[in-house]
């Protein structure tokens, strides 16, 4: 297959600037075209070339870049995996679509590329949907292509027929009904410039099947037309002067650090920034690793179950500095309670985003990756015009509430072994390199409080959505997308259970993640609210697998079943033995069921309905706040 | 709550307004009026959509709406920068002993007579969406049999035009 010659950038640019002249920003449109080709990959010029559309397909895939795609076959998308045969994509066969979806995320989180699902119309279509939320949610550039029933037959209940784009329109960026092959490359290149640009999302390609049969003349790259999408990327120079300001004059400033700063690649600039300003640093579950755990300017994650400093720091500031950040609920609170005294700077490139709960002072449209390291520069001419301020006063009464209030534990008086010792020797065994993919619930929150993380996209999980299943898949893809390093699946026994047969999927892939399985042998978070909230009344949070039941299903025999390394750790003796074992077996996955204690509680915790103020360390003890004023 | 027109400019594709309408809905804003239709640009439509919010909401709305790639542009348009009207459909008992009650009352709106039978009239009025009020409410003793309404179109006065620089560029 000839490949053509890449297009120069230069030439581009050149020939944009002559169509430009008339323009009057004919000079920033060459600067744009020097920087980016909406069209993905390298821009090889294919000349009109016959094939089907599913050849199309496969073929705009290979040009787009795209190297690894997770799907499963079905009726609709059969004539697009015929061509798949024949070509240089990597595609892996999942045992469940969902599989796939979260598998596209996981490998998207730690590439930054977009990560790519298939499926088949009707079910396997709608298999996908909870991924494709997962990702709407947390903002994960993916491209989700589904098989249709013919275009002659859409309407009409066909067999394995569902209206995917209907059903998946709150839960996308965009989404595309293909029923006309010619438009494939065109559509393709559109759904991946959508997916990976301004603020990442899921995009959904339908293809018809007759879509897919037909003949059509391929050629590349196709002209890219959206006319209603134009996404700022540059702040504002008078706001971020304002935003310069206000920082030179705050006495309490907070960087409130959001997942954008990771998917931006703008951490490296955070952490100049930061250093210049020499301002505390909250990073929120999505931003974990955006900014070193060890730096000395970190005072943790903020949010229901964040650091007491973090989440002082923001209720006692007088100025977030919002980097990418959305202001969620887990992270608020009682809005109207939310950091009473703060001014907020806002910085993120969705302006939906901006005073959307919190209303902004200062508020700056843009990306984080163009916007932090343009306020540093302001930032610092401001400080030399005006001196640094001195936030001596703040970091003591910081500092005092980071020492006094550091993360721990109380040792379960069941004998059992405690979660967050697992999961923190896990941590420390690995090592920072390694990438740490949770599920959801109480060990989602121990793996983002007790491992430590020193760089962005080492911490996956499902924020926004909070989807259990996610941390198997999401691993896998992880591990597809970053083979060279160590994955750990830090899972809980109910998320297990609900995405383990990517086990067999991992198996025969040569995919070897590791899992560790949290097994309190229920659904631990839930059970936690029913502990503190519902009197201790368990209704359906029982899942018997782990110690004194009847292990149903039993994980090691299991994963052994799977064709993985099966391990059981019991005794809190056995623990850096067992996570040493799973790191020295590189040849298949491991599984390891860590049997822990089912009393084990997430702390701190901010009850939900009420104040961050009524932030709780441990059961009902919340911290004397009288004492550090 | 206040009322809020907006004109959203967008391309004319299959689903836009599922895009739009659904938009509203799962966003909990409510629609007062909507009404859609192609534009002196070929592969363009506007959406013109009233909607009743507090004024923090509306700028949610617009920005969420900007956020659909189908979107071109949304203008608010304002009542006294802006022309308004609707455009109503309305059936009327009237038999001979009535009509020309029903006709004078019709007169005096300069709405008109569209169809007659020996106990209906249809009268088509268009106008401020006050106006439409006032008509039915002189017809509403002759008894109103059925009432058909479009929801308000919308222009900004002056000579500018909505798509002059949102197009342009493209």
């Amino acid at each position: 297959m000839s490949k053509g010659s890449p297009i120069s950038p230069t030439l581009l640019a050149a020939k944009s600037a002559k169509n430009a002249e008339k323009s009057e920003r004919a000079v920033a449109a060459a600067d744009e075209a020097v920087s980016l080709s909406p069209v993905l990959g390298p821009n090889n010029v294919v000349p009109p070339t016959e094939m089907t559309g599913s050849q199309s397909l496969v073929r705009s895939l290979e040009e787009l870049g795209v190297k690894d795609v997770f799907g499963l076959p079905g009726g609709a998308i059969l004539p697009t995996y015929d061509p798949l045969m024949a070509s240089s994509l990597n595609h892996i066969l999942v045992r469940h679509e969902q599989g796939a979806g979260h598998a596209a995320q996981g490998y998207a989180m730690v590439t930054g590329e977009v990560g790519v699902c298939i499926a088949t119309s009707g079910p396997g279509a709608t298999n996908l949907v909870t991924a494709i939320m997962d990702a709407h949610m947390d903002s994960v550039p993916m491209v989700a292509i589904t098989g249709q029933v013919s275009s002659a037959v859409i309407g009409s209940d066909a067999f394995q027929e569902a209206d995917i784009v209907g059903i998946t329109l709150p839960i996308t960026k965009h989404s595309f009904l293909v029923t006309n092959a010619d438009d494939i490359p065109r559509v393709m290149a559109e759904a991946f410039h959508l997916a990976s640009t301004g603020r990442p999302g899921p995009v959904l390609v339908d293809v018809a099947k007759d879509a897919q049969v037909s003949k059509t003349l391929f050629s590349w790259p196709p002209r890219i037309d959206i006319p209603g999408y134009r996404p700022v990327l540059r702040g504002h120079s008078k706001q971020l002067r304002e935003a310069a300001k206000l920082i030179s004059a705050a006495k309490k400033p907070v960087f409130y650090v959001g997942g954008g700063v990771v998917k931006a690649h703008a951490c490296e600039e955070l952490k100049e920034l930061a250093e210049l300003s020499g301002a505390p640093v909250v990073t929120t579950l999505m931003a974990k690793g955006a900014f070193p755990d060890s730096h000395p300017q970190h005072v943790g994650m903020p949010g229901m179950h964040g650091n007491v400093s973090a989440v002082t720091a923001l209720q006692q500031s007088d100025l977030l500095i919002t980097l990418g950040a959305r202001f969620d609920d887990r992270v608020t609170g009682v809005l109207s309670s939310f950091a009473p005294h703060a001014k907020v700077i806002h910085a993120d490139i969705d302006p939906a985003e901006i005073s959307k709960n919190r209303v902004a002072d200062v508020p700056i449209v843009g990306s984080v990756k163009e916007i932090i390291p343009e306020l540093t520069e302001v930032l610092a001419a401001q400080f030399e015009a005006t001196g640094k301020p001195d936030l001596g006063a703040w970091w003591a009464f910081l500092g005092n509430l980071r020492d006094t209030y550091p993360l721990g534990w109380t040792e379960p008086e069941d004998g059992l072994i405690a979660p967050q010792r697992v999961i923190k020797r896990i941590g420390e065994l690995t090592g920072p390199e390694g990438i740490y993919v949770a599920g959801v619930g109480q060990h989602q929150m121990w793996a983002a409080q007790f491992v430590k993380y020193e760089r962005p996209h080492a911490w996956l999980n499902s924020g926004g959505a909070g989807t259990m299943g996610y941390s198997v898949p999401a691993a896998m893809g992880a591990k597809v997308g970053n083979p060279d390093r160590v994955v750990w699946a830090i899972d809980g026994d109910g998320c297990f259970q609900m995405t383990n047969q990517e086990l067999a999927t991992c198996a025969l892939n040569n995919i070897p993640i590791k899992v560790a399985i949290i097994n309190n042998s229920s659904l631990g978070m839930v059970r936690q609210w029913q502990t503190l909230f519902y009197e201790g009344r368990y209704s359906n949070t029982d899942l018997n697998t782990g110690h004194d039941t009847v292990r149903i299903p039993d994980f090691v025999k299991l994963a052994d079943a799977y064709g993985c390394a099966a391990l059981r750790c019991e005794r809190e003796e056995d623990i850096d033995a067992t996570i040493q074992k799973a790191l020295e077996i590189n040849d298949r996955p491991v599984v390891i069921d860590f049997v822990v204690s089912p009393n084990s509680m997430v702390w701190p915790m901010v009850p939900a309905g009420v104040s961050n103020d009524q932030i709780q360390v441990a059961r009902n003890m919340t911290p004397e706040w009288e004492e550090e004023d | 709550m206040s009322r809020h027109t907006l004109s959203v400019l967008v391309e004319d594709k299959p689903g836009v307004l599922t895009r739009v309408s659904g938009l509203f809905a799962r966003r909990a804003f409510n629609i007062n009026s909507l009404a859609v239709g192609p534009t002196e640009v070929p592969g363009t439509s506007r959406i013109t959509v009233v909607v009743e919010a507090e004024g923090d909401l509306i700028e949610q709305v617009t920005k969420q709406l900007n956020k659909l790639i189908n979107v071109i542009k949304i203008v608010e348009l304002t009542s006294d920068a802006s022309v308004q009207r609707d455009h109503i459909l309305v059936k009327v008992r009237a038999d001979a002993a009535t009509r020309l009650q029903v006709t004078q009352a019709a007169d005096l709106f300069r709405a008109s007579v569209v169809d007659v039978s020996t106990d209906s009239l249809v009268i088509e009025a268009t106008g401020h969406p006050e106006k439409i009020t006032a008509l039915l409410s002189v017809l509403e003793p002759f008894g109103i049999r059925e009432i058909v309404q479009s929801g308000t179109l919308a222009v900004g006065r002056g000579p500018r035009s909505m798509s002059d620089r949102a197009l342009r560029s493209a």
